[in-house]
């Protein structure tokens, strides 16, 4: 069972990274950017058989290490 | 004093803080390894400067879940001192024995470069060798040090005197032109309740030797080992 974790930094911290791509765009001749946001995906191969016990499982993993829940929030999907 | 300093595949600059606790205190600190789990007889522990793991998924991430770093957390509990410079001050905030994060600089540039902080407590053990307010010379050589806490952890960390050193001009203002990394309020180090616990992202043990450049640093591993002398 694959589970793919998407970590995101909290709204209100501040994203250099993506403030960089969204300059980088606007240089680039794209109109009409906004905010942009910059994150991490992460995709686990997980053992686990049931959809229900690989979402537990990864939230955990995403509460302990693959997410700073200080700085950052998570959210999984199970495929 | 008896000192340890921690050594994560990817530590640099544990010689660094090793020769300047030998020159306060003329015992060479005990190098410890992140497999390590036994501080027993040391003082204080030293998390030095790196790139722990390579700075894998977060600086300080992959570390604050070693071996050792279950010691030290003991150790802290214990009333045991811990300084973390750097990526060990990372490590600090990843373990949860610090509040808060280190984030990218809000320049999104590597900085390597000196910089000022002004005293906020020098009634630590840490800072006690330094006057409140004094001003003193750091380098700094970090991507990631913009300190982020959410309002209600900034308001007690400043409620409480837990914010140890601040990025200041060398007059001693604090302005935002003296912030090179962007931090929350100018923070540049911060301590536990228990004022045992400090982390900095400056590194004042590469400014303890007139061939260093200078001795700014000298006076925070001064106070430890006045301190810490049994």
């Amino acid at each position: 069972m694959k589970a793919v974790v998407t970590v995101m930094l909290k709204p209100g911290v501040l994203d250099p990274q993506g403030k960089a791509i969204g300059h980088a765009l606007q240089t680039l001749g794209f109109a009409g950017v906004g905010e942009v946001r910059a994150g991490k995906v992460i995709e686990l191969e997980l053992a686990e058989q049931d959809p229900a016990q690989a979402r537990t499982v990864a939230e955990d993993m995403a509460r302990k290490l693959l997410a700073n829940t200080v700085i950052e929030g998570f959210h999984v999907e199970i495929a | 004093m008896k000192a340890g300093v921690v050594i994560f595949p990817g530590t640099n600059r544990e010689r660094d803080i090793a020769i300047a606790l030998q020159a306060v205190s003329g015992q060479r600190p005990r190098m410890v390894w992140h497999r390590d789990t036994d501080l027993s007889g040391l003082d204080l522990v030293v998390l030095p400067g790196g790139f722990s793991h390579g700075d894998y998924l977060r600086c300080g991430a992959m570390a604050a879940h070693s071996p050792v770093m279950g010691a030290i957390r003991r150790f802290a509990a214990a009333g045991g001192y811990v300084l973390g410079v750097c990526n060990g001050f990372q490590i600090l905030t990843e373990a949860g024995l610090l509040p808060g994060a280190l984030l990218r600089n809000a320049s999104l540039r590597f900085l390597s470069q000196d910089c000022h902080l002004r005293v906020e407590r020098a009634d630590t053990v840490f800072t006690r060798h330094y006057q409140r307010s004094q001003v003193f010379r750091a380098p700094m050589a970090h991507g990631d040090g913009n300190y982020f806490a959410d309002p209600a952890t900034l308001d007690r960390l400043e409620g409480d005197g837990l914010v140890a050193l601040r990025y200041a001009s060398p007059a001693g203002d604090i302005v935002p032109e003296a912030n090179p990394n962007g931090s929350a309020r100018s923070i540049a180090g911060i301590l536990s309740p228990n004022l045992r616990v400090m982390g900095l992202m400056p590194h004042p043990e590469d400014l303890v030797d007139p061939l260093m450049g200078g001795t700014d640093g000298l006076p925070l591993f001064a106070g430890m080992a006045e301190a810490l002398a049994a």
